[in-house]
C-alpha cells in the first residue's frame, strides 16, 4: 500500500480565493493511503519543495498527490522534487485545483466540493502509479537538411560550423534554389548572386558538408536520434568527380531547344547543360527527355568533346542509405499557376509575366541579360502596370487562390517598380494594390522612396481585367480613393503571384509523419514558442516551407533550426518518455487498428511464437510499439478493440479508479 | 490646342508646388487630414483631395472650386499630417494662383509689418487677406 503525502496549494489568491484550501487537506486526510496532509501559500516555491521533501523524510511516503495549477505548468517542477525527496518522480499525481477548478467557479462551497473530489481522484490514481523509467536511446551525430535554398544551406553550414556533418539533398542539379535565380535583394537591393553564391561555395567546400543535388528523399525511418533515410540520386550521364564544370558539351550539343527551367522556360539551353554560371556543383547534366543518344543511340558529341571523360551515358540511379539523428525539412516555395486568374490574361500575352519572370528578365545572367524587353517583340516597355495580391488573401469560397497573406510581394514589387524607374526614367510605372504591407526592418521607408523619390504611381484599387488590343494591353482597373475606373494601355503586365509551398512537401510530410496545415504548409509545435520544430521529435523546419517569409526571416529561421540540431546532436543519450503505450501480446489480436491512428508512426507488427493450450507453438502478428517514436497521446488505447494496448502511467485501471472517485 | 493647355497646367502645379513647398507624392492616402478638417462639410473638395489633384495634375477643378475659400487656414490638417505634407500649404497656394489668374493683387507689401503679431503663423495673415481683401 501507498504512503501518500497530499500537498494543497493556495496559489496566492488563485486557488485560495475560491476554494477553502484548509478544508481541501482536512478532507483527504482521512482517505484511505494518506499519511500527511497539507497547505501552503506557493507549493512550487523553493520553501514549498522543501516542506514536500522534509515531508517524505518525516512520514516516509511512497507516493505524492499536488493539488495545484496545470500539469502543464509546474509537473515537471514536482517530478524533480520527488527526485530529489528519493522517490520515483513518476509516483506524483497532480490535481488541477486551478484551471479546472477556482478559475471556472465563483462560489467557494461548491469550488471546494469539487477540489476534494479532485484530489480524490488523484489519491486513487496514484495508488495504483508504478515507478517508470524514461528509456535511453544514442544519437547519431550527423543531420539532414531536405532542400538546398538559402534555408536548406543556412542550416547546413550553421549545423556543419558546429562540427558536425550535414548532407543537403537537393532535387535540382544545383543547390541554390529560388533566390539563385532573384536579380535584386530588397531592402538593400544587394545583387541575389552577390551575397547568396559565397555561401553555396561555402557549404560546397566545408569538410562536414555533404552536398546530394539531383536527389530526393525516398524512404524515412526510424526516430528521434536515429533516423534511417533512403535517398535516391538522378542519373546527371555525367560523372561529378571527374566533370570539370568547362562547360564545351553545352556549347556543341547539337540539340538547342530545351526549355531553360532556370530562366522560367524564356529561353532554351542545350539537351545537356550547366544550370548557371554559379552553379554548385558545377557539373553538367544531361536531360534524358531532350538528349539524342539516351532517346535513340544516335550522337554521342559531348562524350567526344569532352576531354575529361566524364559523359556516362549509361549512369544508373544511385541509392544512397545513411543514419541521422536530426532532420532539416527545408523545400520552400513555388508562385502559383496563374491559370484561375486569366482576367490578367497570363495565357493571352506574353507580355503578362509573373515578377519572378520579371526577375529573369531584369537579371544579367538572363535571356535578356538584363535589358528590360518585352517578351513578344523585344521593345522596351514604356508603361509597367503590377498588379499585387493576384491569389493571395482570396477567401475559401472564391474557389482559388489562397487565403493568406503572401507577404513577400508588397516589398519585391515596391524592388521592381523603382529599379525600372532607375533604370529606365522614361518609363511610367502604376502598382495597383489593396493595402501595401511593409512591416520589416527599413521596408516601409523603402516602399515610399519607391513613391517619393522614384515617382512610382501607387493606386489603391484592383486590376480588374486586362484585354490584350493589338500592341498594347488595356488594363481596366479602379482608383478607389478617387472613386473612378481607370484604364491604362501598358506594355507590360507584372502579376505578384500568390506562393505556395513545394509540391514534393506533401509526400515529404507523409514521409516524416510530420504534420501540415490545410495549405500544406509544415506546422510548428508551438506557433510562438516552438517555431522551428515540428510536432514529431528530431524533424526542424527551415525557410518558408513553414510558411511564407522573405530572406532575412529566412535566414534567421534557418539558423534557428540549425541551433535546434545542434542542441539535439550534442546529447549523447536522449532521454524518452516513459508515459508511452505497451501492448500485450497475449490480448493483441494484431488487427492493425492501433497503428491506423498513431499520429507518430510508431506502432510496427512482428510476428511471435505463443505456446498453445495444445502445446502447439502458433506464430501470430502482434503489435509492437516504438517507445522512442510513441508520443503517448493514447489513440491507440481508445482504437484497440481487445484492450491489449495501454498507456504506461495513463493505465486504463487508473483512468477507471479516478472515474470511481469522483462518482463515489 | 490641347498640348498648349497641357503646359499650362503643368506650369500652373509646378507653380503651385513651388509656392506651397510641398512634395505631395510624400501623402500616403491616410486620410488624417480630411479626418481632422472642421471645414469638411463647407468643401467639395477635402485636403486629401487637394494633394491627391495637384499630384495628378489636375488643376482645372481646383481653379473652379469655390470651396477652397472657406478653408478656415486652421492648419490643423499641417500639424497632424503624420508624413509631413503639409496641405494646408498646398490650399493657399492653390488659392494664391488662382488669385493671380483672376489679376488680383489688392494689398500692399507695406501694409503687412503694422498686422503682423509674434505668435501668429504667417499663413494665416496671407489667408486673411485674401479673404478679406475688399
Amino acid at each position: 500500500m501507498q504512503r501518500i503525502g497530499v500537498f494543497v496549494c493556495h496559489c496566492g489568491t488563485n486557488i485560495a480565493a475560491t476554494v477553502d484550501v484548509g478544508a481541501v487537506a482536512d478532507a483527504v486526510r482521512g482517505e484511505w493511503g494518506v499519511v500527511y496532509a497539507a497547505d501552503y501559500p506557493y507549493m512550487c516555491s523553493q520553501t514549498g519543495q522543501r516542506m514536500i521533501i522534509d515531508a517524505v523524510k518525516e512520514h516516509a511516503l511512497t507516493a505524492l498527490v499536488i493539488c495545484s495549477c496545470s500539469p502543464r505548468m509546474h509537473e515537471a517542477t514536482f517530478r524533480r522534487t520527488a527526485q530529489a525527496a528519493g522517490i520515483n518522480p513518476y509516483m506524483i499525481e497532480i490535481a488541477n485545483i486551478r484551471e479546472q477548478c477556482s478559475w471556472v467557479h465563483k462560489d467557494i462551497a461548491s469550488a471546494t466540493e469539487k477540489a476534494i473530489v479532485l484530489a480524490r481522484a488523484a489519491i486513487a490514481k496514484v495508488h495504483l502509479n508504478t515507478p517508470l523509467t524514461p528509456g535511453q536511446s544514442a544519437v547519431t551525430k550527423r543531420a539532414l537538411v531536405i532542400g538546398g535554398g538559402i534555408a536548406g544551406i543556412q542550416t547546413a553550414l550553421d549545423i556543419a560550423e558546429a562540427g558536425f556533418p550535414v548532407d543537403i539533398v537537393e532535387r535540382e542539379p544545383t543547390i541554390g534554389g529560388k533566390m539563385a535565380q532573384l536579380d535584386k535583394t530588397f531592402p538593400t537591393l544587394d545583387c541575389a548572386a552577390c551575397i547568396l553564391t559565397p555561401k553555396m561555395v561555402d557549404a560546397a567546400q566545408h569538410e562536414n558538408i555533404r552536398i546530394l543535388s539531383y536527389a530526393e528523399v525516398v524512404e524515412v525511418g526510424g526516430f528521434v536520434g536515429n533516423f534511417h533515410v533512403k535517398i535516391k540520386k538522378k542519373p546527371r550521364y555525367v560523372k561529378e568527380d571527374l566533370c570539370t564544370g568547362c562547360g564545351i558539351c553545352t556549347e556543341k550539343c547539337p540539340q538547342k531547344q530545351v526549355p531553360n527551367a532556370f530562366n522560367l522556360n524564356m529561353d532554351t539551353h542545350r539537351a545537356i547543360y550547366i544550370p548557371f554560371a554559379q552553379a554548385v556543383p558545377k557539373v553538367a547534366v544531361i536531360d534524358p527527355d531532350a538528349c539524342n543518344m539516351l532517346k535513340n543511340g544516335k550522337c554521342g558529341v559531348c562524350a567526344r568533346v569532352c576531354s575529361a571523360g566524364a559523359i556516362d551515358y549509361r549512369q544508373e540511379p544511385e541509392t544512397i542509405e545513411e543514419e541521422y539523428g536530426a532532420i532539416v525539412a527545408a523545400t520552400g516555395y513555388n508562385p502559383i499557376p496563374m491559370d484561375a486568374f486569366d482576367e490578367y490574361a497570363y495565357s493571352l500575352s506574353p507580355d503578362v509575366i509573373t515578377s519572378l519572370e520579371l526577375e529573369r528578365l531584369t537579371n544579367a545572367a538572363g535571356p535578356t541579360q538584363g535589358q528590360l524587353q518585352r517578351p513578344s517583340d523585344g521593345r522596351h516597355p514604356h508603361t509597367v502596370v503590377f498588379v499585387q495580391c493576384v491569389g493571395s488573401r482570396c477567401s475559401a469560397d472564391a474557389r482559388r487562390g489562397k487565403e493568406y497573406c503572401s507577404k513577400i510581394c508588397c516589398m519585391y514589387t515596391a524592388k521592381h517598380a523603382m529599379l525600372i524607374r532607375d533604370k529606365y526614367p522614361d518609363t511610367e510605372v502604376y502598382v495597383f494594390y489593396i493595402d501595401v504591407r511593409t512591416p520589416g526592418k527599413n521596408f516601409d521607408e523603402f516602399q515610399r522612396r519607391a513613391v517619393e523619390e522614384y515617382g512610382v504611381h501607387y493606386i489603391k484599387g484592383m486590376v480588374g481585367r486586362v484585354t490584350p488590343q493589338g500592341e498594347v494591353l488595356r488594363v481596366q482597373a479602379s482608383d478607389l480613393l478617387n472613386g473612378r475606373q481607370m484604364n491604362v494601355d501598358a506594355d507590360l503586365v507584372v502579376l505578384a503571384a500568390a506562393i505556395e509551398p513545394d509540391k514534393s512537401a506533401r509526400a515529404l510530410a507523409t514521409k516524416l509523419n510530420a504534420s501540415m496545415d490545410t495549405n500544406d504548409f509544415f506546422t510548428e509545435a508551438h506557433p510562438k514558442l516552438r517555431p522551428v520544430e515540428s510536432p514529431t521529435a528530431g524533424v526542424f523546419l527551415s525557410g518558408t516551407c513553414q510558411g511564407p517569409k522573405d530572406i532575412p526571416e529566412t535566414v534567421a529561421q534557418a539558423s534557428a533550426a540549425a541551433a535546434k540540431v545542434i542542441g539535439l546532436l550534442s546529447k549523447q543519450t536522449l532521454l524518452g518518455n516513459p508515459c508511452v503505450a505497451q501492448s500485450d501480446p497475449m490480448l493483441c489480436s494484431g488487427c492493425a487498428q492501433c497503428a491506423g491512428v498513431c499520429p507518430a508512426g510508431a506502432i510496427s507488427y512482428e510476428d511471435k511464437e505463443f505456446r498453445m493450450p495444445d502445446r502447439s507453438m502458433k506464430v501470430r502478428r502482434v503489435a509492437c510499439v516504438n517507445a522512442a517514436v510513441c508520443l503517448g497521446c493514447g489513440a491507440c488505447t481508445v482504437a484497440c478493440p481487445s484492450g491489449a494496448m495501454d498507456l504506461q502511467g495513463f493505465k486504463n485501471d487508473q483512468i477507471m479508479a479516478e472515474v470511481d472517485a469522483i462518482c463515489k | 490646342m490641347e498640348t498648349k493647355m497641357n503646359q499650362k497646367l503643368s506650369l500652373l502645379r509646378e507653380e503651385i508646388l513651388r509656392i506651397s513647398g510641398v512634395n505631395p507624392k510624400k501623402c500616403m492616402r491616410c486620410g488624417k487630414c480630411t479626418g481632422t478638417c472642421p471645414a469638411y462639410h463647407e468643401m467639395e473638395y477635402h485636403p486629401h483631395e487637394v494633394v491627391d489633384f495637384v499630384d495628378r495634375g489636375e488643376i482645372v477643378p481646383l481653379l473652379d472650386a469655390p470651396s477652397l475659400d472657406r478653408c478656415l487656414s486652421c492648419m490643423a490638417c499641417t500639424e497632424r499630417c503624420p508624413r509631413g505634407v503639409e496641405p494646408s500649404k498646398l490650399v493657399e497656394a492653390v488659392c494664391t494662383v488662382r488669385q493671380r489668374l483672376r489679376g488680383g493683387y489688392t494689398f500692399s507689401p507695406d501694409d503687412i509689418p503694422a498686422r503682423l503679431d509674434e505668435d501668429m503663423p504667417q499663413q494665416l495673415l496671407v489667408s486673411a487677406m485674401r479673404k478679406y481683401r475688399k
